[in-house]
């Protein structure tokens, strides 16, 4: 049984096993390797020419710009879609009725095709005929350029990032919040913890910790990952005020077929993922010797 | 705060986040005169619906887009969960030299966003002259690290005996995975293909790299074509497409509602 188990556990992860390696594992480290030459789409064989693509990067006003913004949007989108999903999932929680349908409501764009609701986000925010700078008219007011405007567009593209975050995390709050057993929150208030604030600041936010801690790490990697919007509605214009990450990663290497400055940005955006990441072990791992 | 409130501001954020789905349907019927005269009804005084849907159909290939979809969606999923549930199988309850070596690497996969791979997967796939085809869609996402991880934490927590019976019955490796462990494993395989169809569905990213033209376009290349193409400022007929290839997700999604939060929850972990 037991050579015969060995060979039945090689056979069965043979077809993941070569997958793996053909479509994962050896275009990942040629992506890193890549990085580090000056190959262009054509131009084979590539020269290696070390760190030049980074030291570009670093005096390149574009890709500064692009990472600038991209920590702008991710700190706009990660803090509201974090505190949003928090606050309608204890909300839905505490509800009396329509669990359900909210949680459908708020779910929705999760599964609406991205490309898509861009679409009717920018007829919402278009200048002219837009709807949103029609009800601003009524009150008075001249309503910005939004997606138009230099100053605009990035806040814009945020707004439609939480309005599309937001229920995905508070899907997760609420298998969070399931979690913790309700006698808990009814001993504290036996206990003294009067008000609702008090028992969700003693009780819920405490053993909740774990589940905030994977839905902060999570919506600061899904929004560094922000694409779709831009290469919808914007293209990182107008005036570069919108171009972000992956969106230069992607017309370096897919339009101007520099896919090697391409592969060096694809790296330093590994590496902020692969950073998020290693600070959400850190700091799980605090939480369980101090905790 | 009372039950009353709660209500209300539940009502009012949901109103919000329903905003561009009703104004998305409001335009798709109205004619191009009412949509730029911007009022704020939604109920057109002359319906469009015909005119505006019709151009959508008239001028893109929307039935194209939507079966290149499902080609595409089925495709992967049936080659991710091929390579999968095989090699979860074997992580659970198979005991091999090189077991905790391919659970190393299945650990080091999921560290890599799929953007990773990208450009040296383009530039093969460009190489093999597999550009704009739907191999060129498929394949790079038919191993999922995420699926075999998935599936391990699933099929560990399935009883030994279940296996043993099987094998005293005479059953092979392969047959037991196919015919007694994956029937087991419905509600994680179903989380999981909801998961994967809803990331594949709506993906931008691949598709624009490794599809021209209209022929394997997908409903995300579709939508973005027929923006930049043929809408311009025709917003009824934008509105119109946009309603038709968001439309079959979020009818699934209605229907089993319940399954889809469930399967994203739990498969949430991905990103």
């Amino acid at each position: 049984m037991r050579r015969g188990e060995t060979l039945a556990g090689w056979l069965l992860t043979l077809p993941a096993a070569l997958a793996f390696l053909a479509l994962l594992l050896l275009p990942t480290v040629a992506a890193v390797t890549l990085a580090f030459t000056d190959y262009e789409l054509g131009e084979w064989p590539p020269n290696w020419i070390g760190t030049e693509n980074f030291q570009e990067m670093w005096t390149d006003r574009g890709f500064r710009t692009s990472f600038r913004n991209t920590v702008v949007y991710v700190a706009i989108v990660a803090p509201l879609s974090v505190l949003g999903g928090l606050g309608l999932a204890l909300l839905i929680e505490s509800a009396a009725r329509g669990r359900a349908f909210f949680r459908a409501v708020f779910f929705l764009p999760v599964v609406s095709l991205t490309v898509a609701m861009a679409a009717a986000w920018q007829y919402l925010l278009h200048p002219t005929i837009g709807p949103v700078n029609a009800l601003l008219r009524v009150f008075g007011i001249a309503g910005p350029t939004w997606l138009s405007g230099s100053d605009t567009v990035l806040i814009s593209l945020a707004f439609i990032g939480v309005w599309e975050a937001v229920g995905f995390n508070m899907v997760l709050f609420m298998a969070g919040l399931t979690a913790i057993p309700k006698e808990l929150r009814e001993a504290a208030a036996v206990d003294g913890a009067r008000t609702a604030w008090d028992r969700f600041r003693l009780v819920t936010w405490p053993l909740l910790g774990p589940t905030t801690l994977f839905v902060v790490t999570i919506s600061l990697i899904r929004s560094v990952r922000v694409f779709d919007t831009v290469a919808v509605l914007t293209r990182g214009g107008p005036n570069k005020a919108s171009e972000v990450l992956l969106y230069t990663m992607y017309t370096e290497g897919f339009t101007y077929l520099r896919l090697g400055y391409s592969a060096a940005i694809t790296l330093v955006f590994l590496v902020i993922v692969l950073g998020l990441m290693l600070l959400q072990t850190r700091v799980m791992d605090r939480r369980v010797h101090y905790g | 705060m009372g039950s009353a409130v709660r209500l209300v501001v539940l009502s009012a954020l949901g109103l919000f986040i329903l905003m561009p789905y009703i104004w998305m349907v409001s335009a798709s019927l109205k004619p191009t005169d009412e949509i730029f005269r911007a009022s704020l009804t939604l109920i057109p005084e002359t319906f469009a619906a015909a005119e505006n849907f019709g151009r959508v159909f008239a001028r893109v290939p929307v039935v194209d887009y939507l079966v290149n979809g499902v080609i595409v969606c089925g495709g992967i999923l049936f080659f991710q969960l091929l390579f999968a549930v095989p090699a979860g199988y074997a992580l659970a309850k198979l005991r091999f030299a090189g077991r905790e070596f391919v659970f190393g690497a299945v650990m080091l996969g999921l560290l890599v966003p799929p953007h990773v791979p990208a450009l040296p997967l383009y530039a093969g796939l460009s190489a093999l002259g597999w550009l704009n085809t739907f191999g060129a869609l498929i394949v790079p996402s038919t191993i999922s690290v995420f699926a075999i991880f998935l599936f391990r934490q699933f099929f560990k927590s399935l009883p030994d005996e279940l296996i043993h019976a099987a094998r005293i019955d005479g059953m092979s490796e392969l047959a037991i995975v196919w015919r007694v462990i994956l029937p087991n494993a419905l509600p994680a395989a179903t989380a999981f293909a909801i998961f994967s169809v809803v990331a594949h569905w709506n993906d931008l990213f691949w598709p624009l790299i490794v599809v021209t033209g209209h022929e394997r376009a997908t409903p995300a290349l579709g939508v973005l074509y027929f923006r930049t193409e043929e809408a311009g400022d025709d917003f009824g007929a934008l509105m119109a497409a946009c309603a038709i290839m968001t439309a079959p997700l979020v009818l699934a999604f209605l229907v089993a509602q319940r399954r889809f939060v469930e399967g994203i929850a739990t498969t949430g972990l991905k990103g």
